[in-house]
């Protein structure tokens, strides 16, 4: 990836960062911690990788994407808004009684969204379907899901692995956040997946692991899941949580938690601090 | 006289999705390892290629069902009632219901009519599971002929449907060359004056043969209503009947808590006050044994609605 590529994507992702913050903080709710970590990843799908188009949100040949782990849907909102899918403005109007943006992804009424989610583990078979979707229509769109590592413990994401698998569905790209937090805990102290690459690798796919942050990475392993053929592919997205906000990062209290006023201006100075040090050298 | 004809309802859903394949490219039939028993494997012999076997996933296949929707296919996810809507409920709630994609629900070997399987097999809890999640229609087809009409109505009708289907052949009762199947549409078989007679499913035949039997030996008139559709539920032929012939009996193969006594009980105490007498599954669990006698075991024979009705008069 070229620096000018990736200096845009960087500035792109903060000012995404900022959108999860700006919703989060106006709702009094939410999870921004999730949210952070795969600010990046959404970011290049959305900027880089996807054939989407605001304008037609709804083509039949377009790429879909799933957030399986629906609670982060204020990233998702947040990236959507800025590839011009609806007003920025929604942002602060997230999860009010009357807005367009619900708590989790709504996919009847929200233009961009195309599968509604929140409950886990159900983002990924609906992802399925799509892909299978595409083979049985001989057309050639991509679908992608984004799963949380805590996510992965419903058996209905390995019921759907397998069958990702069984269909040869290499129009599928998994992608695993590994922040290694959920709600109650460590990842690995509350009831560990084990090694998580080697078990997507076990259920038939291919399997990449990358620094969820590098947009180096993140191209590289969305390149290489296009060229597989003949079976799914598993993007296991090693990210921190809360990334880029001082007090948030690795911290699973802010998993599911808004920030006051107060820390709410500071969430928004580490992201502005991350913005200016971006500007500086294209200054 | 004619010899009477029996088939399974869950034989009219294979037979039904068959003929619509070959009509509607856009139809494909998910199974969760049931072909067989659910039928579905007539499809899949004519149209292998739009028939995808999840393998024994419900969940899973609810979610591939609501994916292919979203794509713009009409698929019928299929297995057991019990499995449907009880295993994949929060599946068919949040991933179909929600979005309200275009999802039919085919679940067969509803009831307690599916035999010696037993108690972990047989479902009377599905209805009542259904008809809580917003937009869901729920048909419970009576014969051979209904049940076809009602796929058909089913892949027309645009938003998730519930198909329930059972095990056990049942007699055919309704014509196939007049017979006319209108989602929300109640209809009523047996005029009545003296009391009116709520069916639904294989219990519409008996109700039928227990209106014949009340009025030859014991000159009583009673209606006999038909709901095939119990959601969104015919108000108007059951105020109708309850402003005309006073006491409601419901009987159904479910349990008598959420299904089809509880929809009509609502629909009267909201706008004309009347008795409903419920039978169905009196909130127990079933057991094994042949569908037939089991059947009576739990009240539902042609003998219990008669006296039923006597002693509600």
């Amino acid at each position: 990836m070229n620096e000018q590529m990736e200096h845009t994507l960087r500035q792109k992702a903060c000012q995404v960062r900022m959108g999860v913050i700006e919703g989060v903080y106006h709702a009094k709710s939410g999870h921004p911690g999730g949210s952070l970590s795969i600010a990046d990843l959404l970011t290049y799908l959305y900027f880089q990788e996807m054939k989407v188009s605001p304008e037609d949100p709804k083509a039949a040949g377009r790429d879909r994407f799933v957030l399986s782990k629906g609670h982060c849907a204020p990233v998702l909102y947040s990236v959507l808004a800025l590839k011009g899918f609806f007003p920025q403005e929604e942002l602060s109007h997230l999860r009010h009684v009357g807005a367009l943006l619900q708590g989790h992804p709504d996919m009847k009424h929200i233009p961009g969204v195309d599968m509604s989610t929140g409950s886990l583990g159900q983002g990924i078979s609906a992802a399925c379907g799509m892909a299978l979707n595409a083979k049985l229509s001989k057309e050639d769109y991509r679908v992608y899901t984004v799963l949380g590592d805590g996510e992965i413990q419903e058996g209905q994401v390995w019921e759907a692995s397998m069958f990702a698998a069984h269909h040869k569905l290499d129009n599928l790209c998994v992608i695993v956040d590994n922040n290694g937090l959920q709600i109650d805990g460590r990842v690995d102290d509350i009831c560990s997946p084990g090694d998580i690459a080697q078990k997507f690798r076990a259920f038939g796919f291919h399997v990449i692991s990358i620094d969820g942050h590098d947009f180096s990475q993140i191209e590289a392993a969305f390149a290489q899941a296009r060229q597989t053929k003949g079976m799914p592919s598993a993007i296991i997205a090693k990210t921190i949580k809360g990334k880029d906000v001082s007090f948030m990062e690795d911290n699973g209290a802010w998993h599911g938690t808004a920030p006051n006023a107060e820390q709410y201006e500071i969430a928004m100075n580490d992201l502005k601090a991350v913005q200016e040090a971006l500007e500086g050298p294209q200054a | 006289m004619a010899e009477i004809v029996k088939k399974a309802t869950r034989q009219s859903y294979g037979e039904a999705l068959a003929e619509l394949g070959a009509q509607n490219e856009n139809i494909v039939v998910l199974d969760a390892d049931l072909a067989k028993a659910t039928k579905t494997e007539i499809f899949q012999k004519k149209f292998p290629e739009r028939f995808i076997d999840c393998g024994i996933a419900e969940a899973d296949m609810m979610g591939i069902a609501a994916g292919l929707a979203s794509c713009g296919k009409i698929p019928f996810a299929s297995s057991f009632a019990m499995f449907a809507a009880g295993r994949a409920f929060e599946q068919i709630r949040n991933s179909i219901g929600y979005p309200h994609l275009n999802v039919k629900i085919g679940a067969t070997h509803a009831g307690i009519s599916v035999g010696e399987d037993g108690a972990t097999h047989q479902c009377c809890e599905d209805i009542a599971l259904m008809r809580s999640i917003p937009g869901m229609v729920i048909l419970n087809p009576a014969d051979d002929v209904e049940a076809k009409a009602a796929v058909r109505a089913a892949a027309e009708h645009e938003g998730p449907v519930y198909l329930r289907f059972g095990r056990l052949p049942v007699p055919v009762i309704n014509d196939e060359a007049t017979y006319k199947f209108e989602i929300g549409k109640g209809v009523t078989l047996a005029q009545g004056n003296d009391i009116t007679i709520i069916a639904t499913g294989l219990m519409v035949e008996r109700a039928l043969a227990a209106a014949k039997e009340l009025k030859e030996q014991h000159h009583v008139s009673a209606r006999v209503i038909n709901i095939h559709t119990i959601k969104p539920i015919d108000r108007e032929i059951i105020v109708k009947a309850a402003k005309e012939t006073g006491k409601l009996i419901t009987v159904e193969e479910h349990n008598v808590i959420g299904g089809l006594g509880d929809a009509v009980c609502s629909v009267v105490c909201e706008e004309c006050p009347t008795q409903v007498i419920k039978m169905g599954v009196q909130d127990t669990f079933g057991c094994s044994g042949p569908a037939l006698e089991l059947l009576e075991v739990f009240g539902l024979g042609v003998s219990h609605i008669v006296r039923t009705v006597l002693d509600n008069l």
